[in-house]
């Protein structure tokens, strides 16, 4: 009686483990064409950037035949752009703009996550959560009151205002990112620190920053996202193309009343893009990774 | 020793100082300016109380803001969540080094930023031209007035807003389906369970709370949203794609009516409140889980 019971249990075991292996191939091939669907989706509109940005203005305004597809390619809007004074201009403000601004917040974020997770002081957990609770604050939320104090401030039509705005919107992400990789770092280091008579901030260029590596790079390319895409501080508060960044120059620039060169603003942000691109080809698995750690580790 | 304790946290303090400063100067006190602001009449002369609120909810225009606002914001994180979850299934079933490749490929649209690919799909929905309906005229339909008509331009504006962050969901929920231990799935189907059953009995509990932070993180993000709206549609056709922030900008930049759209975008704030209230309690225990 057992024995058939056993039998039985067996062959039921070899069926399902065959069933098994079929259903994880079906699954596979399954996954790998509704992936490709969506790739074929999502990609839909890089595609059509390129395109249009290779197509001349004669060919875009002759709409005849695909538009899908170029037909007689070139690289002249790449080359108006290239040698246009002006989208030169808007290229270098956005590059001194980011990099102040990734400066800036690294350092604030640094220090500040150093302080919040290895020396509780009176209010460092409100402080702590104060921060994340920053983070939450859109910057549609603030740009109307922002606008007036920046006004006071003569700031108005000036870069340099974004270059004390944008870090409002990278440094609380990054500190929070920031907190949760020092808080990983066992404490014996900074003990056996202390013990050779290594200051604070010693302790943290020689130790905290080098273990900490990825983290750093994780908030580091935050606050180059943030900072070269936003659009609505740059919308508001800046108005003459001396003083304007890619993402509001190009629309103001490239749109004239009516008249779209749809040819040169597809190629502007192809070259706009380029930058974060370059810098996700290369660091995406340290960015995915702090930002996962951002959100579910705190 | 205690001497020691006490600079260690004068030292902490002052480490944090930069933040606090910024944090006090460019979010605190524009926010309460911003309530001051909302109380002021047009040109800022005179203390007019509530009535700016008063104003805005009594108009139309704005009784349509709100409804579009959470249209917008509540569609959108919905369809993100599960072409989100789906990708991040199907992700996981893919072998380590490819997925690799198939990840980057679905990260683009959020790579590229926003305020640009938002220029393309603007091109794409050209009336006279436009890529899309080239293609319906290949399969012998007529244009379409994409951002000409109310409810298709809506329609296009939450089309690209979930375009651009569908692929945050699905690098977040990716992570956290890593995160599942694989015994569980291992006992679930030693006792049966298909393939239906172990997603609600298995993965779903164990995804709960990234699931809820994710939802309401993006509520804020996507009910605040402005790049998107501004730039396809400017808020038209007849305003029936205004969300608040492109509203407070056309009120409070544009025609310089500064306190009424200070008290259009204080408007968001409670929402904004609810779900950031949530997010917290949603982190703190999450961190709880993991530090136990």
């Amino acid at each position: 009686m057992s024995a058939t019971i056993a039998e039985r249990r067996v062959k039921v075991a070899t069926q399902r483990r065959n069933s098994l292996h079929r259903q994880r191939l079906w699954a596979l091939w399954g996954s790998y064409i509704a992936l490709a669907v969506f790739v074929f989706m999502f990609l839909v509109p890089p595609f059509y950037t390129l395109m249009t940005s290779l197509k001349s203005s004669a060919e875009i305004s002759a709409q005849t035949g695909s538009p899908w597809i170029v037909h007689h390619p070139t690289l002249e809007n790449f080359w108006y752009l290239i040698t246009y004074p002006n989208f030169q201009r808007y290229y270098l403000n956005s590059a001194i703009v980011t990099i102040l601004t990734v400066a800036v917040s690294m350092v604030i974020s640094v220090l500040a996550a150093f302080g919040l997770s290895r020396m509780g002081f009176w209010g460092s957990q409100t402080l702590s959560t104060g921060v994340f609770l920053t983070y939450l604050v859109p910057p549609s939320l603030l740009f109307i009151p922002l606008f007036q104090i920046i006004g006071k401030l003569g700031l108005i039509n000036n870069f340099w205002c974004l270059v004390i705005l944008y870090p409002t919107l990278a440094v609380p992400f990054c500190t929070w990112i920031m907190i949760g990789y020092f808080s990983s770092i066992p404490k014996e280091l900074d003990e056996a620190a202390l013990i050779d008579g290594a200051g604070y901030l010693q302790m943290l260029w020689k130790i905290f920053i080098p273990v900490a590596m990825p983290g750093i790079i994780a908030a580091t390319i935050f606050a180059f996202t943030v900072s070269w895409g936003a659009f609505l501080y740059p919308l508001a508060y800046l108005y003459t193309s001396n003083q304007m960044v890619l993402t509001v120059g190009i629309i103001s620039d490239l749109i004239r009343g009516d008249v779209f060169q749809w040819g040169k603003i597809m190629a502007a942000c192809l070259l706009a893009s380029l930058p974060p691109i370059v810098i996700y080809a290369f660091l995406m698995d340290y960015y995915v990774a702090g930002l996962t750690a951002g959100a579910t580790k705190g | 020793m205690r001497k020691f304790a006490q600079r260690r946290s004068t030292t902490g303090f002052l480490l944090c100082l930069p933040l606090i400063l910024l944090v006090a100067g460019f979010v605190i006190y524009p926010a309460f300016y911003a309530i001051y602001l909302s109380m002021l009449n047009k040109k800022m002369t005179a203390f007019v109380g509530l009535s700016n609120f008063q104003f805005l909810l009594k108009r139309h225009t704005f009784q349509m803001v709100i409804f579009q606002s959470c249209l917008y914001a509540i569609t959108a994180v919905i369809l993100k969540v599960l072409i989100g979850f789906t990708l991040a299934n199907l992700m996981n079933n893919i072998p380590g080094k490819k997925q690799r490749i198939w990840r980057g490929l679905l990260l683009v649209p959020w790579v590229i930023p926003l305020a640009l690919s938002t220029l393309t799909w603007w091109w794409m929905f050209d009336p006279s031209y436009s890529a899309f309906n080239w293609v319906l005229n290949q399969f012998g339909f007529a244009n379409v007035p994409w951002l000409g008509v109310g409810w298709i331009a809506r329609f296009c504006t939450i089309t690209v807003n979930v375009w651009g962050g569908t692929p945050f969901f699905m690098i977040m929920y990716l992570a956290a389906l890593k995160s599942v231990p694989e015994q569980l799935y291992e006992a679930s189907s030693i006792d049966g369970a298909n393939a239906i059953q172990r997603l609600f009995f298995v993965t779903l509990p164990m995804m709960r709370n990234i699931i809820s932070i994710t939802i309401l993180f993006s509520l804020i993000v996507t009910f605040a949203e402005f790049d998107i709206v501004r730039i396809l549609t400017a808020g038209g056709p007849q305003d029936m794609t205004h969300v608040f922030a492109t509203y407070a900008f056309q009120v409070g930049i544009q025609s310089g009516d500064i306190p009424l759209g200070a008290a259009d975008s204080l408007f968001m704030f409670p929402i904004l409140a609810f779900a950031a209230f949530f997010v917290l309690r949603g982190v703190t225990k999450r961190t709880k889980e993991i530090a136990t």
